[in-house]
């Protein structure tokens, strides 16, 4: 195990965005078992100081790698590329007025208390997404097309951040 | 996290929400969005033909702050020539409404949503 590695690395897995996740899970279980605190109670001072920071590295590398959008993001920075979520605010116009109109849509859907147009905005956003990361594992790890990937990264920020908005909806209907 | 009383403020009595013709000769629109929170804001501003804002409008969709930034940049703005709207800074935005370090992106999206719509008037105006 190298903690200093990249987080591919520790759990020595291929630099990829397809990732395959049993492996990952059974990789960091792994790892777990060996560093974890419970092991070194007995141990002195130092082993078990760097038994928790093992632990906490790892358990933070796994949380990375998990998430399709942080794994992504993750990858993109590997390579020297800032998604710039915080500083960068300019979008393609026609993505934010396409990104108004369904926020618009939630919310007169939610205040009418129309569950059915909720499920259809859910299963088409969600439809919607499910293509963005096909088209992101293309230009992560077929093409190498890190701008593009940066943009679409961007996009699906927003696009996610919808979808929480729909289900937060749904569920604040079924209360 | 708790939101101070000035974001309130705004966030429960919003200023200036709506929308002006975008076609309108003296309208500026900007839009701008900010992935880190996936809040999206349109702002427009109605400009005389001296040059100066005489009134302004805005559209945001995300957290209490951002509606709140929005909001106080619409109020700000008013009075002022596009070239004095554009010397806002977020940092003045986050003072005024006590944002915390992790809504200043919001602030910026306000600043950056002043810049777009006086890029868009000046734009029309072939300047």
């Amino acid at each position: 195990m190298d903690f200093k590695a990249d987080h591919f690395a520790l759990f020595s897995m291929n630099r990829a965005f397809r990732l395959d996740l049993s492996d990952l899970d059974s990789r960091y279980r792994d790892i777990q078992a060996q560093v974890h605190p419970d092991r070194f109670v007995n141990a002195g001072e130092a082993a078990r100081r760097l038994s928790m920071q093992q632990a906490t590295h790892a358990n933070e590398a796994y949380l990375t790698l998990k998430k399709p959008l942080k794994r992504a993001t993750y990858l993109l920075q590997l390579s020297g590329h800032d998604i710039q979520a915080e500083s960068n605010t300019a979008m393609p116009a026609e993505f934010l007025i396409e990104q108004m109109e369904w926020r618009e849509a939630v919310m007169e859907a939610r205040q009418g208390g129309d569950h059915h147009e909720l499920e259809h905005l859910h299963n088409r956003l969600r439809a919607d997404i499910n293509s963005r990361y096909e088209e992101l594992g293309e230009l992560l790890d077929a093409s190498g097309d890190f701008v593009s990937a940066t943009d679409r990264v961007r996009r699906l920020l927003f696009l996610e951040k919808l979808l929480h908005e729909i289900d937060d909806a749904l569920a604040s209907l079924e209360e | 996290m708790s939101y101070s009383v000035k974001v309130i403020d705004h966030y429960e009595n919003p200023r200036n929400v709506g929308t002006f013709g975008k076609d309108d000769d003296g309208v500026g629109t900007g839009m701008v969005g900010a992935p880190a929170c996936g809040d999206v804001m349109k702002l427009q501003i109605k400009v005389n033909k001296a040059g100066v804002i005489e009134d302004a409008k805005f559209k945001t969709y995300g957290c209490g702050s951002a509606i709140a930034s929005s909001s106080l940049v619409t109020e700000w703005v008013k009075g002022k020539t596009v070239d004095q709207a554009l010397s806002i800074k977020n940092t003045e935005i986050a003072e005024e409404l006590a944002l915390p370090p992790v809504k200043i992106h919001c602030s910026i999206l306000a600043e950056d949503a002043i810049k777009a719509a006086v890029a868009d008037y000046k734009k029309k105006h072939g300047e």
